[in-house]
Parts: C-alpha cells; sequence; structure tokens
C-alpha cells in the first residue's frame, strides 16, 4: 500500500493500475489530475492515517478483512476512541523549534536538482517555517568547498562523492551524511549530429566523450556500457571531465564526439540540433541513482529540528514530483533564469519524458527520470566495485562497511516514515546493470567477472 | 582645415564600427530552408533545429534589442541567481575596489620602505620575484580552503593581483627620486617624515599612479574569471549563468559591459595620474 492511499479503502489495489503508478486505476489517475491542487495538508492527513492504520495493521490483507468486515466509517471511529488520531496529525505537522530558520543550499543547474530547486518557488520549504535561498553554484568542486566552509547548509551532489570524500579519494576525508538519493535515471548519451549512423557502440573507436565528473555516476555508466560493447574506455577512447554548461558549447565545436551527462544538457543539444539522444541510462540501469542531497554531519547534530524540517521539505517534494501529472507544473517552476535558466520546452521535455531526440521522432518515455529518495546500501557497493574496477580506489574494500558508514539508509527510512513515505524493509537488495546480474553479497565475484577492468 | 582634422578620427571610429556591424550582418544573415521535420517535433526543438541544422550565431539586431532590454531594466531582482546587469556590475565594481584599495594600502608604504632602503629591497626581492608571476586564479581553491568565504576569497584575489604592480612601481618611483632633490632637503635639514612627504611624495606619485593604473585594469580583468569560478554575483557570474543557457546575446551585452567599465575605471585613473604629473 503507498503512503499516499487512502488506508480506509479495503479495494486499494496493492499493483500499480495507472500510468504513473500512483493510483489503482487510470479513472482515479484523472480524477487526481483534474483536482491537481490537492489540498497538501489533507495530503499530510492522510499520510498520518495511512501510519496508523499501517502500524495496527501491519498486512494488508488483514487490514482489508477488517475494512470489509466494518466498514471504512466504522473502521474510522473505532480507531480514534483508542488512538488519538487528530493529535497525532498536528504532531505531524509540527516538529520541535527550529535552530536557524534561513538557510542557504547549493545546487549545480541540472535537473537531477529538481526537489532541491522546486521547493523554493513552490513553497515546500515554506511550509516547513523555513526560509530558504538556493544558490546556483558553478561546478561540484566548489559546492564541496562552501559546504565545508558552512557558507551552505546543504547541498546537491552526485551520489559517489560522498564515498570518495569518506575513501579519501580526490579530497580530504570528512564525515559527510548522505540521506538522500534525489533522482533516479534521467541521465543520456548523447552523440554529435555528425555520427547520426554510428548509432552502434562497436563503431566508436577513438571518440572523444564528456562526462561531468571523475566521481560520478556518469562516468561508471559510460565505461560500463562500451566495457559491454568490448571497447575499453582508457584505450580505445578518451575521457574527460567537463562542467556540464559547456558541454554542448564543446559538442558544437566539435571538440568532444559526445557525452553522458544529466539532463538537460542532453535535451538542449537537440533543442539546438547539435546532438541527438542515443541511449537513455535507464536502457543502461533501470532505476539507478544519480544525484543527492548532502550535508555535512556537524549540521545534522547541531541543528537536528532544522534539518528534519529540510529533510522533510525535500522528501515531501521528492514525493510530489514522482506523480506524472505534476511535472509539467515543475518544470515551469524550475526553468527560469532564477534556477536552471532554460527554455521551458526543454525542462518539460525532460521530466515529462515525452521528447524530441535529435533525429526526427518523438519519443514517450514517462521513466526517463523518477525521483525516490531512499538510498540503498547496494548502490553503494555497486559504486565501490566500479571505482575499483577502474582503479580509482586499490586494495581490499570493506564494501558492506564503507556503504553502510555513508549511505544513511536507516536514517532515510526513519524520516521517509516521519514525512509518510514508505521506505523498503531491506537496504540492499540485488539488480540488472545490461543483463548482468548484480549481487550486493559478492562484488569481488562480481567483479571478476569484467572482461574489462584495470584491477 | 583644423576643424576637419578634428573630426577625422572619430569618423573614421564610426566607419570602422559600421563596417564591423555590416560585417557581423552579413555572415549571419538568416538562411531561409524548409522545415524537415513533422509540427509535433518542431514545437519540441529550437527554430535551426528544425530545419535540420545547428542554432546559428545571433544577428546585430538581436544584440541591439538584448541591450535595449538590459537598458530597460538594468536593476531588477528576481531572487538570488536571477539579478539585472547593473546589480551585477555593482557587485563586480564593489569587490574590485574593495580588494584595489586594500592592496593599495599595503602596497604603497610598502614600496615606501623598499624604495628607501636597499637593503630591504634585496632581502624582499626573491618572494617579490616569486609571487608576482603566479596567476591570482592558482590562488582561488587555497583562498577558498582557508578564508573559507567565497566572497572574502574574492576579494582577496583581487587584493593579490593589484599588490605586485603598485608596489613595484612605487619602489622603483621612490628609488629614482632624483639625488639633488634629496641633497638640497638634506642641505635645509628638513626632518625624514617632511622629505617622505613633501619631497619623495610628489616625486614618485607619478609612478605610483602608472603602477595603480596598472593594478585596476588587471584587477578587472581578473574580478570576471574569480567570479565565474565561485559564482553567487558578479558580472562574471552573469557571464557564467548565460554560458549555461547558451545565451550569446546575453554573454555579448555582458562583454561589452564589462568593456565599458574597464574603460571607465581606467578614465578614472588616467585623471588622477595627469593631477599628479609635473613639468620636469
Amino acid at each position: 500500500m503507498s503512503a499516499f492511499n487512502d488506508p480506509f479503502d479495503a479495494s486499494t489495489s496493492l499493483t500499480r493500475g495507472c500510468s504513473c503508478g500512483r493510483h489503482h486505476s487510470e479513472a482515479d489517475h484523472h480524477r487526481d489530475l483534474a483536482g491537481q491542487t490537492a489540498d497538501n495538508e489533507a495530503l499530510g492527513n492522510r499520510v498520518v492515517e495511512a501510519a496508523v492504520m499501517r502500524a495496527i495493521f501491519p498486512h494488508d490483507d488483514t487490514r482489508r478483512r477488517f475494512l470489509n468486515a466494518v466498514g471504512a466509517g466504522t473502521a474510522m471511529a473505532a480507531i480514534s476512541t483508542f488512538f488519538p488520531l487528530g493529535m497525532a496529525k498536528e504532531a505531524f505537522a509540527q516538529s520541535g523549534k527550529l535552530e536557524k530558520k534561513s538557510l542557504k543550499v547549493g545546487f549545480i543547474p541540472i535537473t537531477c536538482a529538481t526537489p532541491i530547486i522546486m521547493s523554493q518557488p513552490m513553497g515546500f520549504y515554506a511550509r516547513q517555517g523555513l526560509d530558504v535561498e538556493v544558490v546556483k553554484t558553478a561546478g561540484w568542486a566548489v559546492v564541496r568547498d562552501k559546504t565545508i566552509n558552512k557558507e551552505y547548509d546543504a547541498a546537491h551532489m552526485l551520489s559517489p562523492m560522498p564515498l570518495a570524500i569518506t575513501l579519501g579519494a580526490g579530497a580530504n576525508a570528512l564525515p559527510y551524511t548522505m540521506p538522500a538519493v534525489e533522482n533516479i535515471n534521467g541521465q543520456a548519451i548523447t552523440l554529435a549530429i555528425k555520427h547520426k549512423d554510428k548509432r552502434d557502440p562497436k563503431s566508436w573507436k577513438g571518440f572523444k566523450f564528456a562526462v561531468p565528473f571523475d566521481y560520478s555516476m556518469h562516468n561508471y555508466l559510460l565505461r560500463y556500457f562500451v566495457a559491454e560493447h568490448g571497447i575499453d574506455p582508457d584505450r580505445d577512447i578518451q575521457i574527460r571531465s567537463v562542467p556540464p554548461p559547456e558541454m554542448v558549447a564543446n559538442l558544437r565545436a566539435n571538440n568532444i564526439d559526445g557525452f553522458l551527462a544529466p539532463d538537460p544538457v542532453n535535451q538542449r543539444a537537440v533543442y539546438d540540433g547539435v546532438g541527438y539522444i542515443h541511449t537513455l541510462t535507464k536502457d543502461i540501469w533501470a532505476g539507478h541513482p544519480c544525484c543527492a542531497f548532502a550535508a555535512s554531519k556537524e549540521f545534522v547534530t547541531t541543528m537536528p529540528n532544522t534539518y528534519r524540517a529540510l529533510l522533510k521539505a525535500i522528501m515531501e517534494a521528492t514525493a510530489f514530483a514522482s506523480k506524472q501529472e505534476n511535472r509539467k507544473k515543475i518544470a515551469e517552476a524550475i526553468a527560469p533564469a532564477n534556477y536552471l535558466n532554460q527554455p521551458v520546452t526543454v525542462v518539460e521535455q525532460v521530466l515529462t519524458g515525452t521528447f524530441a531526440d535529435g533525429l526526427g521522432n518523438v519519443r514517450k518515455e514517462p521513466n526517463r527520470i523518477d525521483f525516490d529518495p531512499f538510498p540503498w546500501h547496494s548502490f553503494a557497493v555497486w559504486i565501490l566495485t566500479q571505482m575499483k574496477r577502474w582503479g580509482q580506489i586499490k586494495g581490499d574494500v570493506d564494501y558492506d562497511k564503507v556503504a553502510r558508514e555513508v549511505f544513511l539508509a536507516t536514517d532515510a527510512a526513519k524520516l521517509m516514515k516521519e514525512v509518510g513515505l514508505k521506505p523498503p524493509a531491506t537496504t540492499s537488495k540485488s539488480f540488472k546493470v545490461m543483463g548482468r546480474e548484480f549481487d550486493p553479497a559478492k562484488p569481488e565475484a562480481y567483479l571478476a567477472g569484467f572482461a574489462i577492468k584495470r584491477s | 582645415m583644423n576643424r576637419l582634422s578634428h573630426w577625422r578620427a572619430p569618423l573614421l571610429s564610426l566607419i570602422v564600427l559600421l563596417l564591423l556591424i555590416g560585417i557581423w550582418h552579413a555572415l549571419t544573415l538568416p538562411t531561409t530552408s524548409k522545415q524537415t521535420v513533422n509540427a509535433e517535433y518542431a514545437a519540441l526543438v529550437g527554430a535551426a533545429a528544425a530545419t535540420g541544422q545547428k542554432s546559428t550565431f545571433p544577428t546585430p539586431a538581436d544584440f541591439g534589442a538584448k541591450i535595449w532590454q538590459h537598458l530597460k531594466e538594468p536593476f531588477y531582482d528576481r531572487g538570488s541567481n536571477d539579478k539585472g546587469i547593473g546589480i551585477q556590475l555593482g557587485y563586480s565594481v564593489g569587490r574590485v575596489l574593495i580588494g584595489y584599495l586594500l592592496a593599495a594600502l599595503m602596497a604603497i608604504p610598502l614600496g615606501f620602505l623598499i624604495g628607501m632602503s636597499p637593503t630591504v629591497y634585496r632581502a624582499l626581492d626573491p618572494f617579490i620575484q616569486v609571487l608576482k608571476p603566479i596567476s591570482p586564479l592558482a590562488w582561488m581553491p587555497l583562498a577558498l580552503f582557508t578564508l573559507k568565504d567565497s566572497s572574502i576569497s574574492a576579494i582577496f584575489v583581487i587584493f593579490i593581483c593589484s599588490l605586485w604592480p603598485m608596489l613595484i612601481n612605487t619602489a622603483f618611483g621612490v628609488a629614482s627620486v632624483r639625488r639633488e632633490w634629496l641633497n638640497v632637503a638634506r642641505t635645509l635639514e628638513v626632518g625624514p617624515l617632511r622629505t617622505a612627504f613633501r619631497v619623495i611624495l610628489p616625486a614618485a606619485a607619478p609612478t605610483i599612479m602608472t603602477g595603480m593604473r596598472i593594478s585596476i585594469g588587471i584587477a578587472w580583468l581578473v574580478i570576471v574569471a574569480a567570479e565565474m569560478l565561485v559564482g553567487g554575483t558578479g558580472i562574471g557570474y552573469f557571464v557564467w549563468n548565460e554560458w549555461n543557457n547558451l545565451s550569446i546575446t546575453n554573454i555579448l551585452t555582458a562583454i561589452l559591459a564589462i568593456g565599458l567599465v574597464g574603460m571607465l575605471l581606467d578614465l578614472m585613473l588616467a585623471r588622477l595620474t595627469r593631477l599628479v604629473t609635473f613639468p620636469e
């Protein structure tokens, strides 16, 4: 049962029945779409009711049987007598006193930062009583330094960055926390328009590619993708680190042949007629993490209430963004110069997944980008295997320990429960990347299975 | 005849300008080609991409329209990441002036000391020679790390880059004050402090001012790069933000504004230099 469903409805479908997956039928989907300005307070109340019902009836079939037997109205009245639902709803609406009200959060202008950015114009921060200034930043290194300097209270980072910082690879070791993943999927391989006949990766020998940062999912996914096609990413092609804003300019100038980049860079290349979208990363690994919301450990411990409120805002925004029907509104809110500074249509194509591919086709991929905050430990383990595969880290790695220390899955689960999202019961799962099964319990065996590697 | 020669140079400037705009216009003439894709696709991409081409360089008319748009509303404020070009220039000039004045406060007294004492000169010379050629932007990561504040770091970068020309010119100016003038002062039993202020300072002033003029030029060059790096506010950030948006017209506007402000700063210093120059 999803946290946003009516818990007093016995017939709620447990499988996802509509096009966006949030409603139990297409009819419900449309009803929700019509009343798009769903009252947030009502949603909050619904979340509390759902949480209470879940606590009383941990199994969906028991809940159903109970509701079918007594009816929804009786059930609500019955539960209200021994559990003060009203008080619980109030407690959810207000948390402890905020230690600091005006905060600064840094972001890089890409659609991965959607929850962080949209919370400002769409009032998710304000609802938590926070006055947050979201500050656009030029690059990952500057974001990192400004977070260390405490100019930013929290920031948008690439999910491998906290791992790299913790391991002391490419930065000083510092206690970072990563309580939430921001987006899943949402990246793409874009090639220059002159290569429109070279669709087969085997013909890419000698190409120059750009990725946003060495310690990024983009780098690991591109390397993985070409290596699966028999191309050695270090010997057969060149991969350089180029900040996203400079990528389209470089592609136009023929300095690079393509890139694996975050959006809106890919869609912008299409919009300007410079490149075409070759592969969406969701087709390499469906549901891969990309960017993360990160804060220094000091902020978390010295201002727990502020931190909680901030994270609550982000989680609520993430839940809002995960609904397809809200995406157009979000695109309008984050496209102006103050945020992404892109034409609205470019951002809209990225978020809605109905986009021009640069070759004259309009493609419909509703999962092009999605939002899910849970930081799976197995994601961290996979990232670590790739760091080791390409020689960024050497020697033995205690995969499990590092993953647990950096990806705060238990904290995230606790907070997700607080904002009414339903976290998964485990913190690890196996998944497939380009058809190859990854078992987080056996990282070394996984690593040994690759033909092309540096270690 | 005389009046004609007076107008000749400005006239030539105007012709060069018109010629440049003409060439620009000719090179960016819109090519009319047919839409090669269906209407649904065309709605999703830019005008150039819909005709199967890359987006093109803006025309002089686009540029003019963009300038007019900025001139109409130079001081708007739509949130922390979107401010008018006037406000951005204000931030940059402010940073340059603070860094520059701090550098002057340090460089001129120190330059005096170095210029007056050959021992101090020889002692400090190796440091100056090593530190002088360092690109000011190379200090940026170090500044961010130690000062722990990006806008103080930007000011520090301005400080460090305007320091050396002022220091070296002051030292040179002080050291090359004519021996006779110092001897005359000594004969008249003028005290050392009075000699410094009444003889050396006026004599070295033109050289010092030249150093200050070089410094302000360098400082203005560096602030744009520094702001592109740290972001936040300032004309450098504006350029970076518009690069992000691939908006060539906005970048051109910023380039023009940077050039004009740089010229104004230089003119101001040139006026001041003229005030302190003396005929020999």
